[in-house]
């Protein structure tokens, strides 16, 4: 039997835990803001490891897997995220995402930085300068429009993509970041999404999918060898990707703290049970672990832990990356296949179905004691309820506009290159260079 | 005179050039070379898609020896280039009619 002295043991490990966090709930957010050198250390470092996860972790990981035609276009798609959507977050991302409380869209009031000054700060992040919070976010924004590249790689024009790219941010990504981080309707109805499993992989794995189906499949999908140019590209990105997660998932956490750390070592987990998972599979029905399998089944542990990494505990990451790599492998062998579909890089497969997995796993793991919210396990049915809701609204949402967003830039530039260039290859046809 | 011209897997290189300069054969083309015989090539496996490789790296070697060493060195690179797997490649060898050295312009069996 349970005696008070225990009981209030646990109570007060529960709230020191929630301590780890105060900054990031709504209680925190009235005190007196002060920004602290550790967190403002942690968050600089922890957003140059984000933005190397696009350049140059998704360009290597994307380019390794491509034709060599297309090794040059391909890491030009995330160059080209980096610049775009870095202008277009500080001209008006950051504050139509993060400031004000608008159920639907945030303000203008930051626009182009307006009245951000040495001082400032979030208040969702009041140990660390705004600029800095800013900038992280940035890096989120980038590589989320950067992974929808993967499903379209080896035939979309490269005008195409820049102008989708650019619609893409602004009616995708700004206002699901603020229904889900900047206060909406998501986030009020209860939906966590820890560092981007709605946000990030689920909204750019349905842009993807639903991208590749209105551009149809690449030539000589199914009849040619389009086998990768070099994995050992891909295996330096999935290196790089890797350890920029540590950012990813333990910026998230907005400070230098045990919080930072935890959703850190749960990233770490779920990345090598996604590993394993996959390579094992292989090893079990292909009587071979490929090494993109292997890469393949981290970067879903990744993204799968990516929504639940600061809500559940150390073990729990081992067994959403262990089925991370079950259900992504399955999406992507099989799933794939029946449907005939040609998501050149798996960006549906590994980030979509990842994401979604996480964040419905999120709602049944979550552990009160680490992030403050309770799941299934722990008797709260209600939070995966509000997971599946917004699993729903992130589907509908992304994938319904990133069909009519792709129609209409149709409408001014082919989204397609020519037959002829797709044959020749992107690299000369697009940007006049070719690898030798 | 005799040119002989041998597909060899390439992790074999070394060992047949250690054996063919062990026996008098002092200078060698070698050509990175891809193809297939019997073998056919390989499949590769992709996230469940399978591609047909059929044309596999390999090196091209090319001698140019007096008659009375051509069977020696054919001898040797059968016996160095072998592993009794498949795909341990062919010796070809067809007659020249006559060689050069560029930079002294002797020629013949003194070019080789």
């Amino acid at each position: 039997m349970e005696t008070s002295a225990s009981r209030s043991l646990r109570a007060s490990a529960a709230l020191a835990a929630a301590g780890a966090i105060a900054f990031t709930t709504p209680a925190a957010a009235a005190a007196p803001s002060t920004i602290e050198p550790a967190d403002t250390a942690w968050m600089i470092v922890a957003t140059a490891l984000v933005l190397m996860m696009t350049i140059p972790g998704l360009a290597l990981f994307y380019s390794g897997m491509v034709r060599k035609k297309n090794v040059l276009a391909t890491m030009a798609q995330s160059l080209a995220a980096v610049m775009l959507i870095s202008i277009l977050w500080v001209a008006f991302g950051y504050s139509l995402a993060f400031v004000g409380d608008g159920t639907w869209i945030g303000s203008l009031d930051r626009a182009f930085l307006a009245g951000m000054g040495m001082d400032s700060v979030h208040p969702g992040a009041k140990t660390i300068p705004e600029s800095l919070f800013m900038l992280y976010q940035m890096t989120f924004a980038i590589i989320t429009v950067a992974l929808v590249a993967g499903s379209v790689a080896d035939r979309m024009r490269f005008s195409a993509y820049l102008l989708f790219s650019i619609a893409w941010f602004i009616f995708v990504y700004v206002p699901l970041a603020h229904w889900i981080w900047g206060g909406g309707f998501l986030a009020q109805a209860g939906v966590v999404d820890f560092a981007g499993g709605l946000v990030v992989h689920l909204s750019a794995g349905t842009a993807g999918l639903v991208a590749a189906l209105v551009m149809g499949r690449r030539q000589g999908y199914g009849s040619e060898n389009l086998s990768p140019f070099d994995l050992s590209l891909a295996v330096v990105g999935t290196g790089l990707l890797w350890v920029g997660w540590f950012g990813f998932n333990g910026g998230s956490a907005l400070g230098a703290n045990a919080h930072a750390v935890m959703a850190i070592l749960t990233t770490h987990l779920a990345a090598c049970a996604g590993a394993v998972t996959w390579g094992a599979l292989e090893w079990s029905t292909r009587r071979k672990p490929s090494v993109l399998g292997m890469i393949s089944g981290a970067v879903a542990g990744l993204g799968t832990i990516t929504p639940a990494s600061g809500f559940v505990a150390p073990w729990h990451g081992l067994v959403i990356g262990a089925l991370a790599g079950i259900i992504c492998y399955w999406a992507c062998t099989s799933l794939k296949h029946r449907f005939n579909y040609d998501d050149s890089l798996d960006v549906f497969g590994v980030h979509g179905v990842g994401g979604l997995t996480g964040t419905v796993l999120a709602g049944v793991f979550a552990t009160a004691a680490i992030g403050g919210t309770a799941g299934l396990i722990e008797g709260n049915p209600k939070q995966l309820a509000a997971q599946l809701y917004g699993v729903a609204v992130t589907l509908v949402w992304s994938g319904g506009v990133t069909w009519g967003l792709l129609k209409l830039v149709s409408a001014f530039v082919p989204l397609r290159v020519s037959r002829e260039h797709e044959l020749e290859g992107l690299d000369i046809s697009q940007h006049g260079e070719a690898l030798q | 005179m005799k040119l002989v011209v041998a597909i060899i897997k390439p992790f074999k290189l070394d060992e047949v050039r250690q054996a063919l300069t062990a026996i008098g054969v002092h200078g060698m083309t070698v050509t990175e070379v891809k193809g297939y015989g019997r073998q056919k090539g390989h499949t590769e496996i992709y996230r469940g898609a399978e591609y047909i490789v059929n044309f596999l790296p390999k090196l091209r070697i090319e001698i140019a020896v007096n008659s009375d060493i051509a069977e020696k060195a054919v001898e040797v690179i059968t016996t160095h280039a072998r592993t009794g797997q498949i795909g341990d490649g062919k010796i070809f060898v067809t007659p020249i009619d006559h060689a050069r050295r560029i930079r002294t312009g002797e020629t013949d069996t003194d070019a080789l």
